[in-house]
């Protein structure tokens, strides 16, 4: 069996096998080698059991999105074929052992066995599957066995020498019998280096959320856990000695958003990191925000719902309740990168423009984007862009000044000789509390009428990609960016452009032209087209078709790709 | 009553517009509660500007508008997390949590619990008359048993909430009790929560003069009684006191000195600027993004 310049690996077995840890070892030192890396998980809601499954691309050119398409699966445990089954071709390749594979399999699979386990036990326990299985695996792709041995180092160098070298030993087992299957022609992979791979960083769609907020000054983070949002709360935690920041774990997400409220009021820069449910719970003080005019950054990591729904699968379905969250009308604002570098960027944007607009700003990601990873171009630093708009509290001033554009100068509490008042009750231009009707219809005005369009105003343009003049516009927005690009690659017909949505509310009136004489597919990961809904609603566009995914796992190019065909061809 | 007040207070009194304009009935024990923070403030030499009061919903929680220092009227029940966040943005301020029975004790229970856990150096001070004011009279955690109200006409037969068993139990910083009809001894625990590093928790024990026929003015005077010989160092003699029904002793019950929040979380360790005035860290951040290449 020959694989040609692009390999998708999938690894398979209980949660608490370990499969992680062949995962990162894999993706760190096949990049390390130079290979283009892609890697997305897809586990169940338990700590140990169950099946749990890692895909990893491994290509000559960039990837960056989930394919169904399996080339060689490792099955660690029984029930990973039967889990998989829908992925598997006549051209995939099992590797591993026959005691891992259900018996309905065997003889219609092509099964390359090796003695995974009696490799293990010759270094001294059956816990060093999972290096010998790492090893394996780069040893396929004639790797750089240095990588490999650097990567355990930093892995499991603080268990001590002794545990570091059985390891390297055990994955040096797998390495030399990984080249020998290539050599003797079992598998033989046939995938080239790009020189520029080694040069780039590995992220984690946690990790770009969190270092962006990080360059975007956030120095205080409140939360409750609650998967999948939970990664960016941890990476926080971890980075908070070294950036001097604050990071605390509260007694529920009512708490988490006051206290965020509060931290801003006073001049931090905070954010919230949660998931649907959670985010539920904070509907209250979003309207409090919305009211008081108080910045604030939310990180909403979207799962299925409704209720508890899937808590470790993916989904697009929470743009609705973000949208409406909150009772009154107020502005908000509702990012959702599509790409890790937009992450990066976004996440650090969104302080900017939490504290430029004062209103909530909510990045919106999902289980499938936090857990993905591939190599990029470490983000260009200097590019991003520190913003204040704190004035001054001199004598006279008053909170909510009535403006033009709706935006009062804010001060905060302890700067300036006057005082600060916040107020949640309708209120005056100093921030104590009105009933006048008047006032009223000028700070409803203000706020859901002058700071909204103003904001449209300032809102960027989606991103087309291919040929402005196309008959069919497929339409994403945030996680599925890359697999609709890809799909859409491979379809590689001039008919069909591509137009992407990032900054997805509120929307700039001037992104209607990019839909005039067009035949529009709606590309979502949710079952009834929040997004195709919003476009009518704010642009009177109107989607000729939706494509939906919904049954909690991510799309995968081939279904996209599906989809284009049968509507276009 | 007459009161010699103390200079400075003239600096807390608000000059904006409509400030004279108060929404408290006649005669409501708010006004006196009012004088005595006023007071307090001024006797500790505080400027306005350095003073945040965070108000969650309800009678009580109309202070910020009465009072001239920074003020935020938040949501029912959710001053605390928010006074949190103001005192670990800026350390340098005073922050004061105030709200009433209904606000601190129902609403904001949980968040109350995990505060004193926590232990943000602020001051919860908490208007405890014992009924719900601002939605007319219905029974709050605090109304004693047998009272009979429009949303409880067969009389509540709920346990009164007791906020001071509860925070001794939990090892709270400082837990006090006083009735806003003693000006003077108020005015010096007030001022003493102030001054406690940690989260001080005043339950301040006042009359509804509309909704509330039965804790009168007159009856705080018949039902409480001032400690003398205790020692609030002393956990145990602190809930002794703390669980008396009738009369309810008033004081200082319980001091714990330990470490405020601000005090350790890492972001005050090595730099004592409030958070306002600190810019991204961007090194660190190319930093991470090296480490990422390995």
């Amino acid at each position: 069996m020959e694989f040609r310049d692009e390999v998708s690996i999938v690894l398979g077995g209980a949660a608490g096998q370990g499969i992680q840890t062949v995962e990162e070892i894999l993706t760190h030192a096949l990049k390390k080698s130079g290979y283009h890396v892609y890697a997305n998980k897809e586990y169940m809601s338990r700590v140990r059991g169950g099946m749990n499954t890692t895909e990893i691309r491994v290509s000559a050119k960039r990837v960056r999105a989930f394919v169904r398409r399996i080339d060689i699966l490792v099955p660690f445990k029984q029930g990973v074929l039967g889990w998989v089954d829908d992925r598997l071709s006549k051209d995939t390749v099992v590797l591993g052992e026959k005691e891992n594979v259900e018996e309905s399999f065997l003889g219609r699979i092509n099964l390359v066995e090796v003695p995974l386990t009696k490799m293990a036990l010759e270094t001294g326990s059956q816990l060093y599957i999972n290096t010998t299985s790492a090893g394996l695996i780069v040893g396929l792709f004639h790797g750089d066995f240095r990588a490999v041995e650097e990567y355990i180092r930093k892995r499991f160098g603080s268990k001590g020498e002794s545990i570091v070298r059985k390891n390297i030993e055990a994955a040096k087992k797998g390495y030399d019998l990984g080249v020998k299957l290539c050599e003797d022609e079992t598998i033989r992979v046939n995938v080239k280096k790009d020189e520029v791979v080694r040069d780039e960083i590995l992220l984690t769609g946690t990790e770009a959320v969190g270092i962006g907020a990080l360059a975007g000054g956030m120095d205080f983070l409140s939360f409750y856990p609650m998967s999948p949002s939970t990664g960016v709360s941890t990476f926080a935690a971890q980075h908070a000695e070294e950036f001097g920041i604050i990071v605390e774990q509260v007694e529920d997400e009512i708490s988490a958003i006051n206290m965020a409220l509060g931290a801003w009021f006073a001049g931090a820069r905070a954010m919230v990191s949660t998931s649907g449910g959670g985010f539920a719970l904070m509907s209250e003080a979003l309207s409090l925000a919305g009211m008081a005019e108080n910045p604030v950054v939310i990180h909403l990591a979207q799962r299925p719902g409704p209720a508890t729904g899937l808590p470790t699968r993916t989904m697009q379905g929470d743009l609705n309740l973000v949208l409406h969250a909150g009772h009154g009308d107020f502005p908000r604002i509702i990012l959702a990168p599509g790409s890790l570098e937009e992450a990066f960027y976004l996440s650090a944007e969104a302080f900017n423009l939490a504290d430029k607009y004062q209103a909530p700003v909510i990045i919106l990601t999902d289980q499938y984007f936090v857990d993905t990873y591939y190599n990029l171009p470490a983000p260009d630093v200097s590019k991003v862009k520190f913003e204040r708009y704190i004035v001054e509290a001199k004598p006279g001033y008053r909170r909510y000044e009535l403006t033009e554009n709706g935006i009062s100068p804010r001060a905060v509490p302890g700067y300036g000789e006057e005082v600060v008042i916040g107020n949640g009750n309708e209120h005056d231009e100093w921030g104590d509390i009105t009933e006048d009707a008047e006032l009223t219809v000028k700070m409803q005005e203000k706020r859901a009428v002058k700071k909204l369009e103003t904001i449209k105003r300032d809102a960027p343009l989606p991103k087309l990609i291919g040929n402005e003049n196309a008959e069919y516009l497929v339409v994403s927005w945030g996680s599925t960016l890359h697999v609709v690009e890809e799909a859409i690659e491979k379809l590689g017909s001039e008919k069909v452009a591509h137009l992407h949505f990032s900054w997805v509310y509120p929307l700039n009136p001037e992104a209607k032209k990019f839909f005039e004489g067009k035949k529009v597919i709606v590309v979502e990961n949710n079952v009834t087209g929040q997004f195709a809904d919003l476009l009518w609603k704010e642009l009177g566009v109107k989607a000729d078709h939706r494509v939906l995914k919904y049954d909690g796992r991510p799309f995968s190019v081939e279904e996209v790709l599906d989809a284009l065909k049968g509507v276009v061809e | 009553m007459n009161v010699q007040l103390p200079t400075g207070r003239e600096l807390f009194e608000p000059k904006r517009p409509g400030s004279e304009d108060i929404a408290w009935c006649p005669g409501c024990g708010n006004f006196g509660i009012r004088n005595i923070l006023i007071s307090a403030l001024a006797e500790l030499g505080l400027k306005p500007s350095e003073v945040a009061i965070i108000s969650g919903i309800g009678q009580a929680a109309k202070m910020p508008h009465y009072v001239n220092a920074n003020g935020y009227h938040t949501l029912h029940g959710r001053a605390i997390p928010i006074a949190t966040g103001v005192k670990a943005a800026n350390p340098s301020l005073t922050v004061i949590a105030e709200g009433g029975d209904g606000d601190m004790y129902a609403e904001g229970g949980n968040h109350l619990l995990h505060a004193i856990r926590r232990n943000p150096d602020i001051t919860l001070l908490i208007h405890d008359n014992q009924i719900y004011g601002l939605t007319k009279g219905q029974a709050s955690p605090t109304t004693m048993k047998g009272v009979k109200t429009p949303t409880q006409p067969w009389g509540v037969f709920e346990e009164p909430f007791n906020p001071l068993a509860l925070a001794i139990a939990l090892d709270a910083s400082f837990v006090a009790r006083t009735f806003m009809g003693y000006f003077k001894e108020s005015v010096e625990i007030i001022k003493k929560a102030i001054k406690h590093k940690g989260l001080a928790i005043v339950d301040i024990l006042h009359p509804c003069v509309s909704f509330n026929k039965v804790n009168t003015y007159a009856w705080y005077r018949e039902h409480t009684y001032w400690m003398e010989d205790h020692d609030p160092q002393d956990r145990e003699a602190a809930f002794r006191r703390a669980i008396e029904t009738d009369p309810l002793p008033l004081g200082v019950f319980y001091v714990s000195e330990k470490p405020a929040f601000e005090e350790m979380v890492p972001a005050y360790r090595r730099d004592k600027t409030p958070l306002w005035k600190r810019t991204p860290k961007l090194r660190l951040v190319q930093r991470f993004f090296e480490g990422k290449r390995a």
